[in-house]
């Protein structure tokens, strides 16, 4: 099993190199200001990543298919968040409907 | 002062947006603590998730790095793991620099999925500033709280699969996302770009598969439509954030 020196280490790189992208664009922003255009292309970016997370994880469990209960509970909330649901009903909606799913043994 | 400090930055943003952030916090400060009772039943230091947590406060990664550490991988593998499930978070900071531009070294740090969600699902500058530090700030409060209490409960609360917070978590990220995705500009890349990260995958290390997602952005070739209005978050006056 991994060392107290060896944990301490590695949080501090992990944590260094996170903190790094993170800060890279607001430090690049001080020397430059990016075009409108470049803006709102790193604005989609963020979207379509964020979109993708959220349709992996609710889909994928590591690189396999998650349960059944899962996706069907994102997709309850993915619905209702298209139909303009407020955001609590979308989120309590989603993780009932996955945690009833479990209960009822699917 | 405090309390009117407090007052006010509830009249500012509203009763309905500090429930949604509420909930989310909940929400992550419970999977914070299957992480901390994850991590301590793996057989790591109790401080460890703390420590983690402190420094690079991205859960995803956290996982990661206990999981392949328990499972008797190199600290340094552990450590690429991470880089590579977080390096999603270089165009965040590009997305978000004008709104940490004058907090930017503490608002790099606080740069969590749910809360640059938040963020970007507001249009106007000066709300999304207000959301994106309320959010950060609340999420590393709960976060670091939850991965404390489970590190110490140990494995009390290890499966929070059973109240399907699995599901919730990416219902939240979608429910953020979806107004933006009316506009048919960043649809067709997101779609593309989901689609693509499904696609892969099964065959990528974790979190290469959504980077890939950025290539639906390359195909679809947004803005080329609509130049003017490239603002997600955007649309219908009555989305959900402000929908009170």
């Amino acid at each position: 099993m991994i060392g107290t020196t060896e944990i301490l280490v590695a949080g501090a790189v992990l944590g260094a190199g996170t903190y790094a992208y993170r800060v890279a664009g607001p430090l690049l922003h001080t020397w430059f200001t990016p075009s409108l255009r470049v803006q709102a292309l790193m604005t989609i970016a963020a979207t379509v990543l964020l979109f993708a997370l959220g349709v992996t994880s609710a889909l994928m469990d590591g690189t396999h298919l998650a349960d059944a209960a899962r996706p069907a509970g994102v997709a309850v909330g993915a619905v209702l968040a298209w139909r303009r649901a407020p955001f609590v009903v979308v989120v309590v909606a989603a993780a009932g409907t996955a945690a009833g799913l479990r209960l009822l043994g699917l | 002062m405090r309390g009117s400090g407090l007052r006010r930055l509830r009249e500012d943003l509203g009763a309905e947006l500090i429930r949604d952030i509420t909930l989310v916090c909940l929400a992550v400060g419970v999977v914070g603590v299957s992480y901390g009772a994850i991590t301590t039943s793996e057989g790591l230091p109790v401080w460890t998730p703390t420590y983690l947590s402190i420094v690079v406060l991205a859960g995803a990664s956290q996982f990661l790095f206990t999981a392949l550490v328990a499972a008797g991988g190199s600290p340094f593998a552990a450590v690429l793991a991470g880089l590579l499930v977080n390096a999603r978070h270089l165009p965040f900071g590009f997305a978000l620099a004008d709104t940490v531009k004058d907090h930017r070294w503490i608002g790099s740090y606080l740069m969590i999925d749910e809360c640059v969600a938040f963020a970007l699902a507001q249009r106007d500058p000066v709300r999304r500033r207000l959301v994106f530090f309320t959010c950060g700030a609340s999420l590393v409060v709960c976060w670091n709280v939850g991965a404390l209490v489970g590190a110490l409960a140990g494995t009390a609360i290890e499966d929070t699969d059973a109240f399907g917070l699995d599901a919730a978590l990416p219902a939240v990220l979608l429910a953020l996302v979806l107004p933006a995705l009316r506009d048919r500009g960043i649809r067709r890349p997101a779609l593309l770009g989901a689609a693509i990260a499904l696609v892969v995958t099964p065959f990528v290390p974790a979190g290469l598969a959504v980077l890939c997602s950025l290539g639906g952005l390359v195909l679809a070739r947004p803005g080329h439509k609509e130049p003017d209005r490239p603002e997600p978050g955007r649309p219908e006056p009555d989305r959900p954030e402000p929908d009170a």
